[in-house]
């Protein structure tokens, strides 16, 4: 075997593999976790970890191999998280029909979407896909015909899901089940990233005009990236359902998917690895940030200390801030010496950027 | 008709709001070409300080006006610092770095919220205002709130201003020239980073007035009202093509009207859609905007 094959798949498929076997161990990690790895309460926690780093990824193809920075993903996943639901609870469908439906409609949404959106390049994209994901926002806020059950959200009919998925004993199957959902994106991943339209896309975020100078036209491959990115996020919201056992606003804000900017500019953009990891430590500190706000240690600071420590996002915020300054690719990018990787390579795609709204010539 | 008149000043009321943080969105823009995820904290930053000052610091004035009107323009200033700090720390040492410039902004927006949150709760504040602003004036018919007035009126002088400002000082007119051709500008031996603070100081001190308006439009001052203001300005700035004030005016009234007439006639939350919809029929017809429209 080729080292080159080792790293691309004998290491993932050791990693996945390590990783399936946690829903087995009946330790405990005192200062980690509260209860036992193998709890119910602990696995929704790794579930939810893994699961972003999933989406995390899904979001790089865009944005770290494509070099499109979109301020919409959130809209797809909330399409699998919402429309699954709603054929399932609202209307009775059968839940593997459900999911075709789902995922079909997204196909096609992000095609005619992705290609009215791409238009436009560089921020304008941005605020396109970010408006688009508001009106979706606004949509599922609205409850048109009582399906959303807007701010109350929409809790799955249990019934209809496939018996593994449902009860709390049956946590480990969902962790399972976000942890294949993290597999197969990552190697779907790798594979496209080093097919041939998959080379076009780096291509276009190093640099969009030569691309375009060599005869190939960077509308449909960007459209590629982004409509492969999207399904797959629907993808995730189907999951994303199952794990939380329905839908509610919170995927459909605007916020949802600066998370996931957040999550893969902290990890590394355009690295596989990174993508999950920022995806995994993310998610993991959000959830216990909130516990080390509230322990006896940051009760007993002064005011002036208190307040911050006890806001994750501030923190999490902030330390974003730090490795946008100082540690421009991000966790992944540490490894990685000499080539400029992550931001600094992303920023090219910007400067490239001759299509339309004509941003400010370089000094 | 006394319906139709009420939705139009309302209308033209929000349309107000969001002129004033799309002009300073859109003049960033030119100017710098960053996207300012950040003016949301800067609309936060001005309706929290004249809220706070005005409980806190004007107390013991008798006058409501007088306490509301130190108090706002406390916040003005608040907001014009505020900004100009954001770019000098912030933004200035990213020059050029377009895309970790965005970053900044977004995680400023996201870290200034959870901050607010932690020191000021995450419920809305009441925001104490002069009675006449939440009396009605009766015009053929239609009672309309008095506060309309105030943030059409302010709008209008801020553009008055703002085009004053742009086309008749040494300073608007690097700024002008800098959104025509930066590069041309520094050839010629001007410092373009000081217009860069400028722009961001009165950036700043707009979305504060507009955070300050819209305490007294919805009563309240929250710590995420700055957010959902600011995706509607950025619907209006792509509208109104990038970098042009005028372009920001006429989008900013047209999404306004928008919203209201379709909330109203057809069924609320419509009228958010049908903007969007907009938006994406004016970057299909013309993708640099009604300005790109008008002069291409």
């Amino acid at each position: 075997m080729s080292r080159r094959t080792v790293a691309d798949y004998v290491w993932p498929l050791a990693v996945f593999a390590a990783l399936a076997l946690v829903p087995q161990l009946h330790i405990s990690i005192p200062k980690l976790f509260d209860q036992s790895i193998s709890s119910p309460g602990t696995l929704q926690l790794l579930a939810a970890c893994v699961l972003f780093g999933a989406l995390a990824l899904t979001y790089d193809i865009q944005f770290g191999y494509t070099g499109l920075l979109s301020f919409g993903h959130a809209l797809y996943i909330a399409i699998g998280v919402y429309l699954s639901n709603i054929a399932i609870t609202d209307w009775h469908w059968n839940f593997w029909v459900a999911i075709l439906f789902t995922m079909g409609v997204a196909f096609v949404l992000a095609t005619v979407l992705g290609s009215v959106s791409l238009r436009v390049g560089g921020i304008a994209f941005a605020m396109v896909t970010l408006a688009f994901a508001q009106a979706g926002a606004v949509l599922a806020l609205k409850n048109p015909h009582h399906w959303t059950h807007g701010e109350e959200g929409l809790g799955a009919d249990y019934t209809k899901l496939p018996h593994a998925f449902v009860g709390i004993l049956n946590t480990k199957n969902l962790y399972w089940l976000a942890l294949a959902f993290l597999a197969a994106v990552f190697f779907v991943v790798r594979w496209t990233a080093e097919s041939s339209p998959g080379r076009v896309w780096q291509a276009i975020r190093e640099n969009e005009m030569r691309v375009e100078v060599l005869g190939m036209r960077p509308h449909l491959y960007k459209l590629q990236a982004f409509v492969l990115s999207s399904t797959l996020a629907a993808a995730g919201g189907i999951v994303y359902m199952l794990l939380y056992n329905g839908s509610t606003l919170g995927v459909t804000q605007p916020n949802f998917t600066l998370t996931l900017l957040l999550m893969v500019v902290i990890g590394g953009a355009g690295s596989r690895w990174g993508a999950v990891l920022g995806g995994i430590l993310y998610t993991y500190l959000n959830n216990r940030l909130v516990a080390v706000g509230s322990s006896s240690t940051v009760e007993g600071l002064p005011h002036v200390l208190r307040t911050p420590l006890s806001q994750p996002l501030f923190l999490l915020g902030t330390i974003f801030i730090l490795i946008v300054f100082f540690l421009p690719g991000g966790i992944a990018g540490i490894a990685a010496h000499g080539r400029p990787s992550g931001l600094r390579r992303l920023e090219e795609a910007i400067r490239s950027d001759h299509t339309l709204t004509a941003p400010p010539e370089e000094a | 008709m006394s319906t139709w008149l009420l939705l139009t000043i309302t209308g033209l009321g929000l349309g107000a709001m969001y002129f004033l943080i799309a002009s300073g969105l859109s003049l960033i823009y030119g100017l710098m070409g960053v996207l300012n995820f950040a003016h949301g904290a800067f609309i936060t930053v001005g309706g929290y300080a004249a809220w706070w000052t005005e409980v806190n610091l004007f107390d013991g004035i008798h006058s409501v006006w007088l306490r509301f009107l130190l108090a706002a323009l406390l916040g003005l200033v608040i907001g014009g610092v505020f900004a100009a700090l954001v770019e000098l720390v912030l933004i200035r040492p990213l020059y050029n770095r377009h895309i970790e410039q965005v970053l900044v902004t977004v995680g400023l927006s996201i870290a200034f919220v959870a901050l607010v949150q932690g020191i000021w709760g995450p419920d809305a504040k009441a925001f104490a205002v002069p009675g006449w602003l939440h009396a009605t004036t009766t015009i053929a018919g239609a009672h309309i709130p008095n506060d309309r007035w105030i943030e059409i009126a302010t709008a209008a002088l801020v553009l008055v201003l703002l085009q004053l400002f742009l086309r008749r000082t040494r300073y608007g007119l690097i700024i002008r020239a800098g959104v025509e051709n930066r590069a041309m500008v520094t050839a010629l031996g001007i410092d373009v980073r000081k217009a860069f603070t400028l722009v961001f100081a009165i950036g700043g001190v707009a979305a504060a007035i507009a955070g300050v308006l819209g305490g007294v439009y919805f009563n309240v001052v929250g710590p995420d009202q700055g957010t959902s203001l600011l995706i509607f300005a950025f619907i209006v700035v792509v509208i109104g093509g990038l970098g042009s004030i005028a372009g920001s005016a006429v989008a900013a009234m047209v999404v306004g009207l928008t919203q209201q007439y379709v909330n109203f006639y057809a069924s609320a939350g419509v009228g958010d859609m049908i903007v969007v919809l907009l938006l994406g029929v004016v970057l299909l017809a013309s993708p640099r905007g009604l300005v790109g429209a008008f002069t291409s």
